[in-house]
């Protein structure tokens, strides 16, 4: 895209639609949870059956109000839910619940590039609203024939919109995974782009450099992957400027993105759907929210990412770059800080959480929360090296043994004998030995060849089986030679 | 605003609903005639009345979040026109038609 | 009727029953020999949809004396829009020929659980679009008081039931007047409760805004008994609400002393039939020879009340009709692909009067035309609730007004769809309002019957009541003269 950049700027606006993490549908008490025989997960009010009718369920609405909250929103003390109408097999009632011109929350902010290399920005949030899940069709499973099921439908979703701010495909990729981060850590929805509990379409539309108007924008959908939302924006901007700059113009629609071919293609438009004719659902009368409720979700807020990265930093001295590793997620940030509160030294906790720790858990494929090794029982392990019971080098070894068998560092490292030798007698029974068998550098090293006093440190260690303290014999044998 | 027959054709095509010619026609005269009855509201002076202030102020009722479901007193496939391993089936679509329509 | 069982309040009934006296099987058969005296062959006067008679015997010997439910082993009949668990459906219409719930309605399940034993499902317009019972996809009712004629609608299956002798509690359900002027028609007491005040879940929508699940009664008490069951709030209907339900039959015998009655001027034009009006009048003289004070007042946006309702309920219709779309339930219509199937499914399973309102509906919200008719409708409709709020703040404690401005009309005359919906002209304003309104029987013209009726403020209901047990009783005193 660098050929088009320096003509052409690239704007982007992202709907992110989340899967609120509740036990039940938003309107109705049928089980959220994956995996569930077809339809399995359908009653009369989420298979549309005449008569049933919508009820709102209230952890729903606590989880929209905290993602809000936590993005910097307005929660409104009034907000309606309306019925967007079009007809699709997946949507048993022919038309969609959601918050039209009375959106739950409005006007956030999500600040991008706060990290190590990048340059703070803010982008603008226009509204986060609620709304409901539509089915899945299955198209390839039966001949002639699409199949429905209705177990996802119902399933509640917050759909945050952005302002069209973000000016690169890697904002808009950043864009994405902060609100990740933001998304699990207030614990409102398991925000897996490759589950479907996070899905996100850009807006995209590209314009001279220098100009104020937008141009005309698609819509691109169908993205599963943080990389696959930047792919795709790239390819769309360059499809966009290629177009224009070969005399065409961009026509406004929905495009899918395919990211085996690693390009986008216009969904099929269907005649009429865009005329929703939304009102206001009757069946349910408006939401109302008094201020002590939202108040009280502001104070329950947890701390959030951009937040701890901060005090990370204050706190134990970290680059902006490791705090950055170790606050990707709510649960390695609580593991680090375990360790770092229990040990004292958070650099020694930071180099081992992000060294030892996650090398160990990417190989072994885990989460940190599977990890056998606890906070404290690291931290213990770093209190040996601080001491200098054990070396660096052996206090790698006893971690490995701590995650294969489990035990306490300490044991551990008297059972593998891996504790430092310290005991002057113990010490000096094996300088004597080597400097009685290298006569000739210890007389060079009596006649001032300082550089031998390595070499016979080396020696003793290596006959010590590395346990002998290094700072020490290096005392002792610079003592005998001035004798 | 008089209803013209391709107002009923969009329409028809919007609610799923197929029509004869001669049906679109005589539609369309009848939503004249019935809509002509209305054109008495566009007269009154509403400019006093904000459809957003409610009375019922503490709004409406939730629900917990929990079972159990409610239950079907006969299973889907004794309803459905036409179902198999419990999906409901209906004529096949192309595969990328469904996203087209976001939730 | 031999042995008179049908002249009976349901509370007689129902004491009769808890007392050992009668079985609730001597009841069902009663109204079994009643629906076939006045429905030879069951074709003449079309009144049930569905029945399934060996059933409900079976339910009524499973109701055993001292049961002590409010109902216990009364017949009654409920509209076929109410989900049942055993018989279809319908709505009376063909997209749910044989669909039967597998669920059931709050109100269906509040009558059942006080007793009550289920004879039939009735007739009705097609998903109740309509004011003459003429608009079932299953052939129209007729009235039992003159065969020729229409008995009212949409619930007019379930009025004509009572009107026939046959059960002496029916529910039926009201948008726009569809209990009210059914039973103004059938010459029997019909109530529209207060919207919120009957639970929806489980009626099938027409306009969710002004749908209520309403009841009829061969007497003033029938129906407040019938109320008394089927009120109350519930966690599945998010607009019911939480009141306190009163007890409704308590208001038997309330003195009308200092009641004050208005007599809204714009319910009585020029234009109406003289022999309603002075019906309405005769009955405002009796309350006022009871005591109660009678006030000519006003409600002026009444007249916009018909062009606002025929925007909104359709409107709200042409969505919740969206969900019959042959996927899931109900009758499928084969066609090219999926588009062909929601098109022919939807075309011949709707009728005429149903598909024209879809269209209407549809037309209303569509982009253009949303602020200029819907929006201004819901706008209109505030005015008309003001109207009710001013006249019952400035002290006026219910309204009487005719139920419709003529009694039964004949099958077939009224053929212009705008003219059938201004039968419901004095009904709708309730629906608007959310008001309690209730038609109670005043007389006849031409050996038809006509009512009158009593509106209320929100949750009137036992004053409403009050009122309507008083003009039931001094034209008892009046024919008995
Ligand atoms: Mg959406
Ligand atoms: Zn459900």
């Amino acid at each position: 895209m660098t050929t088009y950049a320096d003509r052409w700027e690239l704007v982007v606006g992202l709907e992110v639609h989340v899967q609120l993490k509740t036990r039940t549908k938003i309107f109705c008490p049928c089980p959220t949870d994956f995996g569930a025989p077809p339809n399995a997960n359908t009653c009369p009010v989420c298979l549309a059956l005449p008569g049933a009718l919508p009820v709102l369920n209230a952890h729903a609405v606590q989880l929209a109000v905290t993602a809000a909250l936590a993005l910097g929103c307005t929660v409104h003390r009034t907000s309606v839910f309306a019925r967007k109408n079009y007809f699709y097999p997946d949507l048993p009632k022919g038309y969609q619940i959601s918050q039209f011109d009375q959106p739950i929350a409005t006007a956030g902010e999500l600040a991008i590039g706060d990290d190590a290399e990048g340059t703070r920005r803010v982008i603008g949030i226009t509204r986060a609203h609620m709304e409901e899940d539509a089915g899945k069709s299955v198209h390839d499973r039966f001949a002639e024939r699409s199949a429905i099921d209705l177990n996802r439908a119902g399933t509640p979703l917050v759909e945050i919109v952005s302002e069209p701010d973000l000016r690169t495909p890697a904002e808009a990729r950043e864009y994405c995974v902060r609100m990740k981060e933001i998304l699990e850590y207030t614990e409102v929805s398991d925000a897996n782009m490759e589950e479907g509990s996070l899905r996100v379409d850009a807006n995209v539309s590209v314009r001279p450099i220098g100009a104020t108007t937008l141009g005309t924008k698609t819509e691109i959908k169908n993205m599963n992957s943080f990389s696959g939302v930047e792919r795709a924006i790239a390819v769309e901007y360059e499809r966009q400027c290629r177009l224009i700059e070969e005399g065409g113009t961009v026509v406004q629609q929905t495009l899918l993105w395919d990211a085996n071919k690693q390009e986008v293609r216009p969904a099929r438009s269907k005649e009429g759907s865009h005329d929703y004719r939304y009102f206001p659902d009757p069946d349910l009368p408006p939401l109302v929210l008094d201020g002590a409720f939202v108040q009280a979700s502001r104070d329950a807020l947890p701390e959030l990412p951009a937040a701890r990265r901060a005090r990370l930093q204050e706190t134990f001295g970290l680059s902006a770059y490791d705090a950055g590793v170790l606050t990707a997620s709510r649960a390695l940030a609580d593991y680090f800080e375990g360790v770092a509160t229990a040990h004292g030294d958070g650099r020694l906790a930071a180099n081992w959480v992000m060294g030892e720790v996650l090398a160990y858990l990417n190989n072994a494929g885990l989460a940190i929360a599977e990890c056998s090794v606890t906070p404290q029982s690291l931290a213990s392990l770093l209190g040996l090296v601080r001491d200098g019971t054990v070396s660096n080098s052996a206090a790698k070894r006893i971690f490995a043994v701590m995650i294969q068998d489990g035990g306490a560092a300490a044991e551990i490292a008297e059972r593998e004998g891996l504790v430092q030798v310290r005991d002057d007698d113990a010490l000096a029974a094996w300088v004597d030995e080597i400097w009685n068998a290298h006569p000739d550098e210890t007389a060079r090293l009596i006649a001032g060849e300082k550089k031998l006093l390595g070499v016979l440190v080396g020696a003793v260690m290596k006959r010590s089986g590395g346990r002998a303290d290094p700072r020490r014999v290096n005392q002792l044998l610079a003592e005998r030679s001035r004798r | 605003m008089a209803v013209s027959e391709d107002d009923v054709r969009h329409v028809a095509g919007l609610a799923r609903v197929s029509l004869e010619p001669e049906r679109v026609r005589m539609l369309a005269t009848e939503l004249n005639g019935i809509l002509s009855h209305m054109e008495v509201l566009a007269a009154v002076d509403t400019s006093g009345i904000d459809l957003h202030a409610r009375d019922d102020d503490d709004g409406m009722p939730l629900r917990e979040d929990a079972g159990p479901q409610l239950p079907l007193a006969r299973s889907r496939s004794a309803f459905a026109p036409e179902s198999r391993d419990g999906f409901f089936l209906v004529p096949r679509l192309a595969t990328h038609e469904d996203a087209a329509e976001g939730a | 009727m031999s042995d008179g069982a049908m002249q009976l309040t349901a509370a007689a009934m129902r004491d009769q029953v808890v007392r050992g006296e009668r079985t609730s099987r001597s009841f069902v058969d009663a109204a079994f020999a009643a629906s076939d005296a006045a429905d030879p062959g069951g074709g003449a006067l079309n009144i049930f949809l569905g029945t399934d008679r060996a059933r409900t015997r079976a339910d009524a010997d499973a109701v055993g004396a001292g049961g002590g439910g409010a109902l216990a082993g009364v017949p009654v009949a409920l509209k076929d829009n109410l989900a049942t668990l055993h018989l279809p459906t319908t709505c009376g219409s063909r997209i749910l020929e044989g669909y039967v719930s597998p669920f059931e309605a709050t109100a269906v399940r509040r009558l059942r659980e006080a007793g009550a034993v289920t004879v039939g499902k009735t007739n009705m317009d097609e998903f109740a679009m309509g004011s003459s019972t003429e608009f079932s996809a299953y052939g129209p009712t007729r009235n039992p008081l003159a065969a020729t004629r229409v008995p009212g609608g949409s619930s007019g299956g379930s009025a004509a039931a009572v009107a026939a002798g046959i059960v002496p509690i029916a529910l039926g359900s009201e948008t726009g007047g569809s209990v009210r002027q059914p039973a103004a028609f059938c010459g029997v007491v019909g109530i529209k409760p207060t919207y919120g005040r009957v639970s929806r879940y489980g009626l099938v929508a027409y306009a969710s805004s002004l749908d209520h699940v309403g009841v009829f009664g061969r007497t003033v008490d029938d129906a407040a008994l019938g109320l008394q069951v089927i009120a109350g709030s519930d966690p599945r209907d998010a607009t019911s609400i939480d009141v306190p339900v009163p007890d409704y039959r308590s208001a038997a015998g309330s003195s009308m002393a200092g009641v004050v009655v208005g007599r809204p001027r714009e319910y009585f034009p020029e234009s109406l039939d003289p022999r309603i009006r002075d019906a309405c009048d005769a009955t405002l003289d009796a309350l006022r020879s009871a005591g109660a004070e009678v006030r000519d007042v006003s409600l002026p946006h009444t007249d916009l009340a018909i062009p606002a309702y025929y925007v909104i309920a359709p409107a709200e219709a042409s969505s919740n009709l969206a969900r019959f779309d042959g996927v899931r339930y109900g009758r499928r219509a084969p066609g090219d692909g999926l588009r062909g199937m929601y098109e022919a499914t939807r075309s011949r399973g709707f009728g005429a009067e149903v598909l024209r309102r879809i269209l209407l509906g549809t037309y209303v919200l569509s982009a253009g035309y949303y602020d200029a008719y819907y929006r201004k409708a819901m706008e209109v409709r505030r005015l008309i609730a003001g109207d009710f709020h001013a006249v019952f703040a400035s002290g006026v404690d219910v309204l009487l007004t005719p139920t419709t401005p003529t009694p039964a009309f004949a099958i077939g005359a009224v053929s212009d769809p705008y003219e059938m919906y201004l039968s419901d002209i004095f009904t709708v304003t309730a629906n608007l309002a959310g008001v309690p309104a209730m038609s109670v029987p005043v007389g006849t013209v031409d050996g038809l019957p006509i009512g009158a009726q009593v509106i209320a403020p929100h949750f009137g209901e036992h004053r409403m009541l009050g009122v309507a047990y008083a003009i039931e009783r001094t034209r008892q005193t009046r024919d008995a003269t």
